[in-house]
């Protein structure tokens, strides 16, 4: 029986020729992953349990993203223990402060992850590289500190619902649109255990950065990973940034699924998710007249450079509306330069934004933006359950970067086709 | 294993923010954070709970965050026992991980109401309303999972 892309990926990294969904199997890890909340609670199970080596010192990558740049003391204190650790361990990729990005957008970037390899992370949206071909899914610190010490995991081979698309996205519409309508329409247990495998011929309209932003979300549905046929756009991004061999999977012709749908991405329409479950989505034409009092663009789902454009293009020559605070967060440094070298900085800051540098806070309740009782946010994020973002009593409304930025302006919810020029600034 | 709890039961996709809310998570200490679990979704949960105490839910328990902190703080509250309709992933293999007893089983998910006095038999798979006697048999753990649990999670079983 034919195999999907991630069933290949874990066979080949279970030394095994063939696997079946359901089955329970060890493979091998070409990457772990933690970050500022979760690798301290990983060290403290590492060391309780006497381990005293890693098993690889470059598969091991600890980014201090989360509550930094460090919010109280007790934060300091945790990355402070993971900085000690990476010391000691003399773990290659440790990432803080001047070189730290966004978790999930700074590894692509750097070229920590390629296609065909097995990622654990002990983070939630580490399904992200999915976009890239790869096999990456989230996990907890103590399957972090297994992987650290063993460079292996434990998995069910999950079976895999098939998303076919085709047709090309309308202006405006990106893949935040695309990944919260099928949210919508599969629910946020929908793909629970599942792979979400995105094949077709409308691959070849979305980028890069379309991508991770799908991949990231494919969580929100229950996910246990998206992943992304490997095409000549992903090529192109991973020949610039990775130089080892890699190997590209692709899905046996008479592989099985679970059910297939077939989306055509010339019918996605600017998409807003209403609190408190990313299902809760409508398109933002039918959102009604939704007052908010905060616009938060970035995080690891949409705080790339083509997302910074987006908002630029929608907030050039605007301003942010009374009364509403907008915080820009480009997800690494080089995204946080490029940003600045194309002028987006200007047009930001004379919008009336805030540039926060890159890091989680907001988007998880850390710090940089805390939502007050009764108060409303629109964000380019990933997650709008109860007290998300602040207080239990606040709201989140989840959208693109071009529906933030417009909303924004507006001070409501809304499209960029509502404003003058079509948006175009 | 036998346990015994009265029963705290919530509903559909009680995710890890409400479990333990990302604020305290400069905290790895988790008795203390203890101190915080459940409370976005009911905020007695903490002075109410005893050791053995049970929580039934829905579909979808734990959905969210990859937060280990959510299983942790629900073991060191003392809950005993968490059944549900279904568990999201993550959450389900951080708890056979650390250790925290979980049953996926829909019909006593469905059954068992908030305060009933509930009883587990996790050789037998049997659960035990005591309130009302209604029984309720889940599915046994695969052989490999059940391995780890019997270890005592999963850094035991790979020393």
């Amino acid at each position: 029986m034919g195999m999907t892309m991630t069933q290949k990926i874990i066979a080949a990294h279970g030394g095994r020729d063939s696997v079946k969904a359901g089955e329970l199997i060890r493979v091998d890890l070409d990457l772990v992953l933690g970050n500022d909340v979760t690798s301290p609670v990983a060290i403290n199970e590492f060391e309780k349990a006497g381990f005293t080596k890693l098993f690889d010192k470059d598969k091991v990558v600890f980014v201090m993203d989360h509550f930094t740049p460090n919010k109280d003391i007790n934060s300091a204190m945790l990355c402070k223990r993971a900085r000690d650790f990476a010391r000691k361990y003399a773990i290659t990729h440790y990432y803080e402060s001047g070189n730290v990005g966004v978790e999930h957008a700074l590894l692509p970037e750097q070229g920590l992850v390629a296609p065909g390899e097995i990622i654990i992370g002990a983070d939630s949206h580490t399904c992200t590289y999915g976009a890239l071909g790869a096999y990456s899914t989230g996990v907890g610190s103590t399957d972090m500190a297994a992987g650290m010490y063993s460079g292996q995991a434990w998995f069910k081979v999950p079976s895999a619902i098939k998303f076919v698309l085709k047709g090309k996205l309308q202006p405006f519409v990106s893949g935040k649109d695309v990944i919260l309508t099928i949210i919508g329409m599969i629910g946020v247990e929908g793909a629970r255990y599942k792979s979400m495998e995105f094949t077709g011929e409308g691959l070849s309209s979305l980028s890069m950065d379309d991508r991770l932003c799908m991949a990231n979300m494919a969580i929100e549905a229950g996910g246990k990973n998206g992943i992304f046929e490997v095409d000549d756009i992903t090529l192109a991004y991973v020949k610039e940034r990775v130089s080892r061999p890699f190997t590209v999977y692709k899905a046996d012709e008479d592989a099985q699924y679970d059910e297939v749908y077939e989306i055509d991405l010339s019918q996605i329409q600017p998409t807003v998710a209403f609190p408190h479950l990313p299902e809760n989505t409508r398109p933002v034409s039918q959102a009604g007249e939704v007052p908010i009092d905060q616009v938060v663009i970035g995080s690891c789902t949409n705080g790339r450079l083509e997302d910074m454009r987006a908002a630029a293009a929608v907030l050039k020559g605007r301003k942010v509306a009374a009364g509403v605070r907008c915080i820009i967060i480009p997800a690494t440094p080089l995204i946080y330069r490029q940003s600045m070298d194309e002028g987006l900085f200007d047009i930001f800051m004379e919008a009336g934004c805030v540039i926060s540098p890159p890091t989680c806070g907001p988007c998880l309740g850390g710090h940089m933006g805390i939502l007050a009782e009764g108060e409303r946010a629109v964000a380019t994020t990933n997650r709008n359950f109860v007290g998300r973002m602040g207080h239990t009593g606040s709201e989140v409304y989840l959208a693109s970067p071009a529906v933030a930025a417009a909303s924004a302006v507006c001070g409501r919810i809304a499209q960029p086709d509502e404003l003058d020029n079509g948006g175009r600034g | 294993m036998k346990v015994k709890g009265t029963v705290f039961k919530y509903g559909d996709n009680v995710d890890t923010d409400v479990i333990i809310p990302a604020r305290y998570l400069n905290i790895t200490d988790m008795n203390k954070l203890a101190e915080h679990c459940m409370e976005d979704i009911d905020a007695q949960f903490s002075k109410k709970v005893q050791a053995g105490d049970i929580i039934v839910a829905g579909n979808n328990f734990g959905c969210g965050s990859s937060r280990e902190h959510a299983p942790a703080t629900i073991k060191a509250s003392g809950v005993s026992c968490v059944i549900a309709n279904s568990f999201a992933r993550i959450f389900y293999r951080n708890s056979i991980n650390i250790g925290l007893a979980i049953i996926e089983c829909p019909e006593a998910a469905a059954a068992i109401r908030q305060g009933d006095q509930v009883s587990v038999d996790f050789a037998k798979g049997q659960i035990v309303d005591e309130t009302t006697g209604a029984h309720f048999q889940a599915e046994p753990f695969p052989a490999f999972l059940q391995e780890i649990i019997d270890k005592g999670g999963l850094l035991n079983s790979i020393k």
